[in-house]
């Protein structure tokens, strides 16, 4: 306590000067301001934000609310079918992918809605995203750091394209194929073709799991060994395919119909070919 | 002359034509090729032919220059994205084989000799003299060998011959020990450990053993994953190495033989979505795990629909209901899926009660 109150008693000599009022109460604002901002919850949206959200919620109604109701609920037909989802906690990064990648609005219902041209711009997409992430907590728009190689050195990339393919070997193969060229699914659906779709998206489907396939959620895979999955399927863009055409990358399919069509097809060519009857002569051979 | 290639008419046969009511018009006049008649014809057929013997050639000397010329290994030259080596090598073969055999192909059929030959048709049973003379000799080896009058010597060789008959099945224990019980138990089960694991596992001083990810080995908890998340996992000692010497427990052969039987899905649902009774008292806060092996042929499986639980198998499409205890809800899997008894341990990670309740993957002869 003494060597407490050496300079306490230094300090308080001053308690009577003729500032000491005005400081102390700056300090008590100061205090309390600070100590507000930090530990008071998230305060409300700042206007830009709230701005956003009332866009996203406008294009909602117009272009998403007649299969996701008006305030994103999902809808059902009368014998139960689900029309489309209800959407509070999907998240933003869902809407992203789902949007950015032109699979929503979807022409129509079926067992899976396929990829085509988006039909939102990028400031559209992310009010939409904006809405219906203010709807409920979920998975928020993954920022680029979090996929992306760059800063690695040359080794530390090798060490995750061989991890991220073991990772991707275990969880994806089954699915979009050993070298992410897609496959069937039962009733109609399909695993899609993952191959040359952009890193966000590849993360962003993880994270979301759209239409029928499983979540792969940061608790399931971490940010880390999505992105060397990413790495992985990146890695396959970049080396050559060594031991000849891919024929797709499908397997046994597409390379027993090629042995099948065109290499019997092209082997009993051949034996037409021996086995015709060549070009004769009206001439008679001259006796010799 | 066409006709020198026809066989004699006997006068019988042509007795038995004439009572037909069209006569036989016989064989047209052969016509010859443009090689056989016409000199300069026979002179390009002769240099289409050395042509491709030519290009053969060619085909065989590229064949060695892509050998030399294009690298491979790491880093290796590329035509259009393919490996430049292994493209011109099979390019080049196939040139100098199609040579060959296109060049031989011609030569037969413009330049040799042409020929009409015509074989008649015979019966194909033996004529009578030949099947009574190939009768008699086996009657009279049976006679002489004395095979009917002396049976102890019939008898000792068919013997000899069924002991004969043994000696490959005998071979069959090379094939190795049989598998006694051990298709029974997976690493779940904490009993059938070595010594080298209970050692660790007695130093890690926990009652039940964790189900961590594959490939990475991290254990997992409950709040890590959301509704609709599956997990590739497997048993933690897996993963686990000696203390001393840093040597992982299980490696090698043996980590395939343990993995082939141990991987496991996890696959967390809302707990509403269970529909057996039996699913729900072995799951966690709507997290089922499930055997990976299919019970048909034993392909691992993971193809799971989110929106309705069912794990597909990608082999023959056998189907399993998540919700209901893995019942085969399509193709040929006999049995329903294993599935592991969960449970959460101290520190809030999931872990496994114990062993399967029985064997995985597919049916074997003793499992009944």
């Amino acid at each position: 306590m003494r060597l407490l109150n050496r300079p306490l008693g230094r300090l308080s000599r001053h308690r009577r000067g003729p500032l000491a009022g005005l400081l102390v109460v700056l300090v008590g604002l100061l205090l309390t301001g600070g100590l507000y901002a930090v530990l008071s919850p998230a305060s409300a949206q700042d206007d830009s934000s709230a701005a956003q959200i009332k866009q996203g919620r406008e294009l909602f109604l117009v272009g998403c609310s007649f299969c996701h109701g008006t305030n994103g609920q999902g809808v059902k037909t009368l014998d139960g079918n689900q029309i489309g989802p209800p959407l509070a906690g999907v998240g933003a990064a869902a809407v992203d992918f789902q949007v950015g990648t032109g699979r929503m609005p979807a022409t129509q219902p079926g067992p899976q809605i396929p990829q085509k041209e988006p039909n939102y711009t990028a400031d559209e997409i992310a009010a939409l995203a904006a809405y219906v992430a203010s709807l409920g907590p979920g998975p928020a728009i993954p920022n680029p750091s979090d996929y992306s190689l760059d800063g690695l050195s040359a080794e530390q990339r090798q060490e995750a394209i061989v991890r991220g393919g073991q990772i991707f070997l275990t969880n994806c193969t089954a699915c979009h194929n050993f070298e992410g060229s897609g496959g069937g699914m039962p009733k109609g659906g399909y695993a899609p073709r993952i191959r040359g779709v952009s890193p966000k998206y590849i993360f962003e489907a993880m994270l979301t799991g759209p239409q029928a396939m499983d979540n792969f959620s940061n608790g399931n895979l971490s940010v880390k060994e999505k992105r060397d999955i990413i790495a992985y399927l990146q890695s396959l863009e970049d080396s050559p395919e060594y031991g000849g055409f891919g024929m797709g990358g499908i397997g046994p399919v597409s390379e027993g119909m090629f042995a099948w069509v065109v290499g019997i097809g092209s082997l009993v060519g051949v034996a037409i070919w021996i086995a015709a009857k060549t070009a004769r002569s009206s001439k008679q051979k001259a006796e010799s | 002359m066409s006709s020198d290639n026809l066989p004699e008419k006997t006068p019988g046969e042509r007795a038995v034509a004439t009572e037909e009511p069209t006569p036989d018009p016989g064989l047209p006049a052969h016509e010859w090729r443009p090689t056989d008649v016409s000199p300069r014809a026979e002179r390009r057929a002769e240099r289409q032919v050395a042509g491709l013997f030519g290009l053969a050639i060619l085909g065989s000397i590229g064949f060695i220059v892509s050998y030399v010329v294009f690298g491979v290994g790491d880093n290796p030259d590329t035509i259009a994205n393919l490996g430049a080596s292994n493209l011109m090598l099979g390019l080049c073969l196939a040139v100098t084989l199609l040579g060959m055999g296109a060049g031989m192909i011609q030569w037969a059929r413009k330049l040799m000799g042409d020929h009409e030959i015509v074989e008649m048709r015979h019966t194909a049973s033996s004529s009578q003299e030949d099947r009574q003379a190939a009768v008699a000799i086996l009657q009279t080896g049976l006679e002489e060998s004395g095979l009917a009058r002396r049976p102890l010597i019939r008898n000792t060789l068919l013997a000899a011959g069924g002991v004969l008959g043994v000696l490959p099945i005998i071979m069959l224990r090379d094939l190795g020990p049989l598998p006694g019980d051990k298709l029974d138990h997976t690493l779940w089960d904490l009993n059938t450990w070595t010594p080298e694991m209970q050692a660790w596992w007695q130093t890690q001083n926990r009652t039940v053993q964790r189900v961590v990810r594959d490939v990475v080995g991290t254990p997992i908890k409950v709040t890590d994953l959301v509704v609709g998340d599956l997990v590739n996992a497997e048993p933690e000692v897996m993963f686990a190495s000696d203390d001393t010497t840093q040597e992982a427990l299980v490696e090698g052969t043996d980590l395939l033989v343990a993995k082939s039987k141990a991987a496991v899905v996890l696959h967390r649902m809302l707990p509403g979505d269970i529909v057996s009774t039996q699913t729900r008292n072995c799951s966690v806060y709507g997290i089922v795990c499930y055997s990976k092996i299919c019970t048909h042929v034993g392909c691992p499986i993971s193809l799971n629909e989110r929106t309705t639980h069912h794990l597909l198998c990608p082999c023959h499409q056998s189907t399993f209901d998540l919700t209901d205890s893995g019942r085969v809800l399509f193709g040929p899997a006999a049995r329903a899926l294993p599935q592991l008894e969960l449970t959460v341990d101290d520190e809030g990670y999931l872990a496994a009660k114990g062993d399967f309740t029985e064997p995985v993957g597919p049916s074997f002869w003793e499992r009944g």
